[in-house]
């Protein structure tokens, strides 16, 4: 029975218990002659009902899945004959592997030998066992939890209470997924960095100057598939972010101002949205333009005026990205600077400076923080950004600062190592965890101190 | 004194122009900042509009196909299994062969077949499955042309350079002339793009795989992050506490919001492939993570929303006897609904333009069916636009820039929903 009928049908049965419960609160109530007698409305002696009969079901379903294909995998591991039970861990996790790949037919049988063909019939029939029986105990589970359920229905039980209760507890638990996500990342890419630094010492990722993940340079290499120096992309990575802040910064908070100090009401109600859709273009899109006409543009123009530029250059991928942070800047820049009061303003335009001199002077530094905020939200975005330097950038790590040549970034190489066929535990693809790693360290220190800086500036002014 | 006076107002008087001069000239700034970005936006626009238009037609040959048993191969009675194998492309070669009998060497003849697509078999072979009376008549059908003669009608191929330099040569230049004198070529709507999963063969290539997966992984996106984004929502802004605990929740949730979503997709090749084995480049795996990467967004407008009913509605509730879940689940969420779902839409466009994570997850592969469940392999459309970008056949630069059109206007619908939400149910209290 697939998983999806069997939690169609426990659905059914939670219905079915909602009706039920409701029906015997209701009879106890006319037995007493007095709906009042209930300590609660009837319909929730119904959902209470259905909670009992579900909740404790899709708990044993939910078990089951996590623990099934482990206890079947040691199952037909058993059954093995010796000599390939007794082989190293990795080579019997291929076996077994394998033995999977027949069981579900991604191999012709042809192509197999006799132990591995009546291994994946074993495995098959315990799957099938295995889940016959895992529809007939959740099923009775539920079925169980609806007589507990209606048992335990009198005039004085508070079902109400008891709803809203585990109510409270769903509430809790979803609100918790935020720490449980944080967790699960931190988790998945330190434990596979780990396992990166145990084959490639920190230093050498953090210090070296050479990256080259794909072919052995030294024999005596650790890990012997490469250098794994993270310096270039490091360096590729800044220059990018900063060819973007250089195009972000001016433009964001020049429209800023604008919008806030200039514009008539009528125009900011205009352009306001239609710079928000600049931020709304999937960055795949961006990175379409920046590969297909951006950076055959700034070549051309770089050939007419005799400069060599790499057909992949940092600039246009900079130059692109810029463009697509100019509205986070100015959105950001655009609600601080309104918040700056009033007050302040027409003291300076008192004292007879022009609208300028006001902004320049008064406006934009009691607005610096929060400004800086922004713009450092700004920067974890360039560095985090994906599509446009995966599309446009290079893949070379070369560590230069001319921006016409083709850098390569770390989320660049992040997609180019996992996307590829690879044993999940080679150094190359645990480096893309580590370079992970690295990305998410560094935009969350740099997001809790722009979160902090526009938290506390508001403060100020609030 | 009168002296001294005379030169203060002097400088001031000296100054002032310089000032209002530099007042122009900031003034003029801000609004190039502002013209810059939006002629960006035209240009982003109108560039991929004016690539990506010749996609939606598509040039059509009419041909005369006899479908004799002999050119296909099958026998009298021929099953679903035989039709299936048939050389569908041998009647087509004949046909044209027909056509322009003086045809002769064997490299003419090959420049002769390019003209039709290689998709016009699959035509056939749809035609003859649906209906196996057709063996042995002659029928005449419209079919695609191929990627050359599409490149060269739309004028990416220059027909000015001399024949060696240009994939279209002459003789077929010639052979389209007589056609098109023959009216045996038309331009139709682009039907294929829309019915049709990925291809190696440009004019064969269509959206509906892709379009299929964004929807599949959407549909699961949703159903994971609504109800967990609201039940988060509520609990933050109604019910919970001022400790420690909570701040911790909420400077996580700040600082999800601004993760680089490839670390998302980093989260999901370890956690949902690599420890609980859910299947690769499959909707469910691409929705939760698309769902973990959403939920901040939709948590933080729903508790806008639920912050902006006063709290006046809650009092008169509680004061006639609700609890504080009735209050909540009866007058506050329904009030607060608008906001909520408007932030969801929003949630959910950012998540449609989402890439980088699900390359990480795998659903990156080349992959022509159309997916029907969230287990199947499965590709969506910004992934299939990252895919074709790559290629370098001049069909697929027009077919990704319609697929970014399409995606834009799945995007710019979603906005307007929500834009028409807000507009409609906003509350001034």
């Amino acid at each position: 029975m697939t998983i999806s009928l069997l939690l169609l049908l426990i659905f059914i049965l939670a219905a079915a218990a909602y009706v039920i419960g409701r029906a015997r609160a209701l009879s106890l109530a006319r037995q007493n002659s007095d709906r009042r007698a209930l300590h609660s409305l009837p319909r929730y002696y119904g959902y209470m009902t259905a909670i009992w009969t579900t909740v404790p079901a899709l708990a044993l379903l939910a078990l089951w899945s996590i623990f099934e294909s482990g206890i079947l995998t040691s199952l037909v591991t058993k059954q093995l004959p010796e000599e390939i039970r007794l082989l190293p861990a990795n080579q019997l996790a291929l076996v077994v592997n394998d033995i999977k790949n027949l069981a579900v037919g991604n191999i012709s049988t042809s192509a197999s030998d006799p132990v591995r063909i009546t291994a994946a019939d074993n495995y098959n029939t315990l799957v099938a066992k295995a889940h016959w029986a895992r529809a007939i105990l959740s099923i009775a589970a539920a079925i169980a939890g609806l007589f507990f359920g209606l048992r335990s229905i009198t005039l004085h039980k508070r079902a109400r209470v008891f709803v809203e209760r585990s109510i409270m507890v769903f509430l809790i638990a979803c609100s918790c997924i935020a720490i449980l996500t944080t967790v699960g990342i931190v988790f998945s890419v330190l434990f596979e960095s780990l396992r990166f630094f145990g084959k490639v010492p920190f230093t050498e990722f953090v210090f070296g100057l050479h990256w080259s993940p794909q072919t052995a340079i030294r024999a005596d290499q650790v890990g012997s598939s490469g250098s794994f120096g993270a310096i270039p992309i490091f360096a590729g990575t800044l220059l990018i972010s900063a060819i973007a802040m250089l195009v972000a910064v001016p433009f964001g908070l020049m429209s800023a101002i604008y919008l806030a100090e200039y514009a008539s009401p009528r125009v900011r109600a205009w352009v306001k949205p239609l710079l928000e859709i600049l931020a709304g273009i999937p960055t795949v899109v961006y990175g379409f333009f920046a590969a297909l006409t951006m950076a055959p543009w700034i070549r051309n123009i770089g050939e007419s005026i005799g400069l060599t530029v790499a057909s992949e250059s940092a600039l246009a991928a900079g130059l692109v990205m810029g463009i697509m942070i100019i509205p986070f800047v100015s959105s950001l820049s655009d609600d601080v600077i309104s918040a700056v009061p009033q007050a302040m303003r027409d003291g300076s335009l008192g004292l007879g400076a022009t609208k300028s001199e006001t902004i320049k002077k008064v406006v934009i530094p009691a607005a610096l923080p929060g400004i800086v905020g922004g713009i450092l939200l700004a920067v974890s975005r360039a560095i985090g950004e994906t599509m446009i330097v995966v599309m446009a950038a290079g893949l070379a790590a070369n560590l230069t600062i001319n921006p016409l040549e083709a850098v390569t970034t770390v989320t660049v190489q992040i997609v180019t190592l996992l996307t590829g066929d690879q044993a999940f535990d080679s150094a190359k693809t645990l480096a893309a965890f580590a370079l992970g790693l690295m990305l998410f360290v560094t935009t969350l220190i740099l997001n809790i101190i722009a979160l902090r800086t526009v938290r506390k500036y508001r403060e100020q002014y609030e | 004194m009168s002296t001294e006076e005379r030169t203060i107002t002097q400088v001031v008087e000296a100054s002032i122009k310089r000032r209002y001069a530099r007042e122009k000239r900031f003034r003029l700034y801000g609004l190039i900042a502002i013209l810059a970005s939006l002629s960006f936006l035209a240009m982003l626009i109108t560039t991929i509009t004016y690539r990506g238009l010749p996609a939606f037609t598509q040039t059509f040959i009419k041909l005369d196909v006899t479908l004799d048993q002999q050119t296909l191969g099958v026998n009298d009675q021929p099953d679903i299994a035989e039709l299936r194998k048939a050389n569908y492309s041998g009647t087509i070669k004949n046909s044209l062969l027909t056509l322009f009998p003086d045809v002769k060497k064997r490299n003419d003849k090959k420049a002769l077949y390019k003209l039709v697509s290689k998709g016009g078999q699959y035509e056939l072979q749809r035609l003859v499955i649906e209906d196996p009376e057709l063996v042995g008549d002659t029928i005449s059908v419209w079919l695609p042309v191929g990627d050359d003669v599409n490149s060269y009608l739309k004028g990416s191929i220059d027909a000015s350079l001399p024949e060696k330099k240009r994939r279209f040569k002459d003789n077929q230049i010639e052979w389209l002339k007589t056609l098109e004198s023959n009216d045996q070529i038309a331009q139709r709507f682009n039907k294929t793009f829309f019915e049709r999963g990925d291809s190696r063969e440009p004019e064969m290539a269509g959206i509906k795989g892709a379009l299929f997966g964004s929807v599949l992984t959407l549909m699961v996106t949703l159903i994971l992050s609504f109800p967990i984004a609201v039940a988060a929502a509520v609990y933050l802004e109604e019910f919970a506490p001022k400790n420690r605990w909570t701040d911790l929740i909420e400077v996580n949730i700040n600082n999800l919001a601004a993760v680089p979503s490839i670390v998302f997709g980093l989260l999901g090749l370890a956690v949902f492939i690599n420890f609980f084995h859910l299947p690769r480049s499959a909707p469910v795996v691409g929705g939760l993570v698309l769902s973990l990467m959403t939920l901040p967004t939709i948590i933080i407008s729903s508790r806008a929303a639920l912050k902006s009913v006063p709290p006046s509605i809650r009092d008169a509730a509680l004061g006639l006897g609700a609890s504080r879940l009735q209050v909540v689940f009866h007058h506050v969420l329904p009030l607060a609904m608008p906001g909520i779902l408007t932030g969801t839409i929003i949630g959910m466009a950012q998540a449609l333009g989402e890439t980088a994570p699900l390359l990480m997850i795998g659903m990156v592969a080349f992959i022509v069916d159309v997916p029907t469940a969230v287990t199947d392999p499965a590709t969506v459309l910004p992934v299939q636009i990252f895919q074709w970008a790559d290629l370098p056949e001049k069909g697929f630069v027009e077919k990704t820039s319609a697929a970014i059109m399409v995606l834009l206007g799945f995007l710019v619908m979603m906005n307007a929903l929500a834009v028409y939400l807000r507009k409609k149910f906003e509350r001034k209290w």
